[in-house]
């Protein structure tokens, strides 16, 4: 331990805890805040090259990055094209929001955010909200997002209570429009209602999901394993599931395992 | 407890020795029963090693007589984590494992997996024309062969090797221009994020001509050969049934949506790398069958033709990689007396007189280049259905997750639905008409 940290040069700013001399937060009160919402982090990385436990000598010991997805978008939305002019994505939102309220919900409760990124829409639904949305989603004529392509999952450690994601995207071919959900549950409660009799073609993806991120779908006919063998242990596709690998050799030299490669971020 | 109330084996004495028969013990109670009930139901697991299951899929059949009552998939038999491994990669290096996902239709994983990682750069305007042209010529000449081999193996499936032998004759001169252009007949990593990683070589347009002279003259044999061929037709027909509602229901796409009815294509509905620039039509069908498919492929390749003859004639002189040095490797491959690999003059440039340069090919090729955060979701009419790509980046070189959402998995749900309820021999009709690649499905 004490040699590790030895190795560095004595001046160099070395932070020992998460939360002492965190450049990061110094940095932010001096910049001017972004207009809306920041986005949410996800993770504050520190270092470089994947090292650990103060080993990089390199002097990028001390960078601290955190990691934001995009935060929420104000209205107007505009379109798959851009723009900030009342668009296709603000149909859909009034249409989602209007049909919510004829069903006596409060848009602002199920919707906990609305992002638009890259000319695509996103609807953070709250988790027990799901299939009431997914069925108006689908059954609201001005809406009739009929295509379910199935969900997805990313494990997102660092976002403390919302460490789970499901990912649904929607399509419509009656209006030719594409729309995602986003759903997280956290990690210490894997739970998210299954839309499998809404959208039967989620069938075998939120086994997969379950497969693979441990996410559990509440209502689901047959929520096994799918891919991986029946008694596999562990989630393979969560961030702290290792990828394995053995070192190899090549010409001479010794090629470490993936997982264990330089990493820049 | 069992050897006291039970009759032991029987033993005889005979001239030629002790005989011991094998009656006796509880079978003997086993048997009556089962012989006193007629009920035909057994359970049949066929695959995963079966010569008509298309690879490595496990069919887990309920058979009462000749009819199938419940039919089920087991999958993940050819699961190789390439998901999880492009975690581990830079962005570059993801088409190297995306194109080995469904191995019928490489050029459309890496077209799907480059407009993701296209969108979240911001440079989907930026890519090059001349790149978008050879991807669409790569993409159609795909959607021949991966059709072909859907026909071939079908039609072997049946017995009908002469359609199988047509199929694999026309896919090998398609394999053979995969050749001459990326240099593999599959697993090609060519297209990436940017464009392509090399221009077409001399002589492909000549070759592209003279193949679509051929494919003109070979495309009308299967026609002759199957379409009215009433041998063919009576096993096709009213087999694999599947209408517009349960396509809707089961989120299939491709042939298997189109055979229901439904134009529903990505290519027109969301065009991307030019398609609404092309001059070709959606074929349907409203037989809901395997015939219908068939007939679907069938004309979709004849479009393709349609589209890889235009694409020849809008193969204009440019670059195929964007112009942003921070994304684009920093020189085109060539080919070299050890195989294709960075070119000598290039090696020449960064090892003797540009350091400069030497770093930035070193930075590029080993770290990568950094994509912003976010979420994307970008989808390509594969010859299957709606090949879609969910790519989430944390800013870093590396991708923090992709998931495929491949056709052929979703389509393979549908399975139990055209099956159950029909004859065994059904079975191996349907699923070849749901055309599913197991590389694909277990990813």
């Amino acid at each position: 331990m004490s040699t590790s940290n030895g190795n560095g040069p004595k001046d160099s700013p070395r932070p020992k805890g998460p939360n002492e001399n965190d450049p990061t937060q110094r940095g932010e009160e001096s910049l001017p805040v972004p207009q809306g919402d920041p986005g949410e982090v996800i993770d504050v990385r520190r270092g470089m090259f994947g090292a650990r436990n103060g080993g990089d000598t390199s002097g990028y010991g001390g960078l601290v990055r955190t990691v934001r997805l995009p935060g929420a978008t104000p209205r107007p939305y505009g379109g798959p094209r851009g723009g900030a002019a009342y668009g296709p994505f603000d149909e859909v939102a009034d249409e989602l929001e209007g049909a919510l309220e004829e069903q006596g919900l409060d848009p602002d409760q199920v919707i906990e955010r609305t992002v638009v990124d890259r000319g695509e829409l996103t609807f953070h639904i709250a988790r027990e909200q799901l299939p009431t949305v997914a069925r108006t989603l689908r059954d609201d004529p001005a809406l009739r997002f009929e295509l379910c392509t199935g969900v997805s999952g990313v494990h997102y450690p660092g976002d403390k209570g919302r460490e789970l994601h499901a990912v649904y995207h929607l399509r419509s071919i009656t209006h030719n429009r594409l729309i995602r959900m986003e759903v997280s549950a956290p990690d210490a409660d894997p739970h998210v209602p299954s839309i499998v009799d809404i959208y039967p073609t989620n069938d075998w993806h939120e086994r997969e999901t379950y497969d693979f991120f441990g996410l559990i779908f509440d209502g689901h006919p047959a929520l096994t394993r799918i891919i991986m063998p029946d008694d596999w242990q562990g989630f393979p596709q969560r961030k702290d599931y290792p990828l394995g690998g053995i070192p190899v050799e090549y010409k001479g030299a010794q090629i470490p395992a993936p997982d264990q490669r330089r990493s820049y971020t | 407890m069992s050897s006291t109330t039970h009759a032991p084996a029987g033993i005889r004495e005979t001239t030629e020795g002790t005989v011991y028969d094998v009656t006796g013990g509880d079978w003997d109670e086993l048997a009556a029963h089962a012989a006193k009930s007629d009920d035909e139901r057994i359970i049949v697991n066929m695959g995963p090693q079966h010569p008509s299951t298309h690879g490595v899929l496990r069919l887990i059949l309920e058979i009462d007589g000749e009819t199938v009552t419940e039919a089920r998939c087991g999958i993940g038999y050819l699961h190789t984590g390439i998901e999880k491994n492009l975690e581990y990669r830079t962005w570059t290096q993801g088409t190297t494992f995306v194109t080995r996902m469904d191995y019928l239709t490489p050029f459309f994983n890496e077209t799907a997996y480059c407009l993701a990682v296209e969108r979240m750069l911001g440079i989907e305007d930026e890519v090059p024309d001349r790149a978008n042209v050879i991807r669409v010529l790569l993409m159609e000449l795909n959607r021949l062969s991966s059709h072909l081999v859907a026909i071939a193996t079908g039609g072997m499936e049946l017995g009908a090797t002469t359609v199988m032998i047509f199929g694999f004759r026309d896919r090998e001169l398609i394999l053979d221009l995969y050749e001459l252009i990326t240099g593999l007949r599959m697993n090609h990593a060519y297209i990436r994020p940017g464009g392509l990683s090399q221009d077409i070589p001399p002589g492909t347009v000549d070759a592209l001509r003279e193949f679509l002279k051929k494919m003109r003259k070979n495309l009308p044999e299967y026609d002759a050969l199957a379409t009215g061929n009433p041998v063919f037709k009576a096993r096709l027909q009213d087999i694999g049934y599947l209408d517009l509602a349960g396509c809707m229901a089961l989120g299939a796409t491709g042939p298997i949506l189109r055979s229901a009815g439904l134009p529903h294509d990505l290519r027109k509905a969301q065009p991307y790398c030019g398609y609404e620039t092309y001059d070709f039509e959606v074929p349907t069908v409203d037989t809901c069958d395997s015939y219908g498919r068939f007939l679907v492929r069938l004309e979709e390749m004849r479009q393709s033709l349609r589209i890889i003859e235009q694409c020849v004639d809008r193969l204009e002189p440019g670059p195929v990689m964007v112009a942003d040095k921070k994304i684009a490797w920093p020189a085109q491959l060539a080919l070299g007396p050890d195989g294709l690999g960075n070119s000598l003059d290039h090696i020449k440039n960064i090892m003797g007189t540009s350091m400069e340069a030497l770093i930035h090919h070193f930075k590029l090729v080993t770290e990568g280049f950094r994509v912003p955060p976010g979420e994307t979701y970008a989808a390509v009419e594969s010859p299957k259905g709606e090949l879609g790509v969910h790519a989430v980046s944390d800013g870093g070189t590396r991708p923090y997750r992709v998931h495929f959402r491949d056709p052929s998995f979703t389509n393979l749900q549908s399975m139990a639905a055209m099956c159950e309820g029909g004859q065994v021999a059904d079975v191996i009709v349907a699923v070849a008409s749901i055309d599913p690649v197991m590389g694909g499905v277990d990813r």
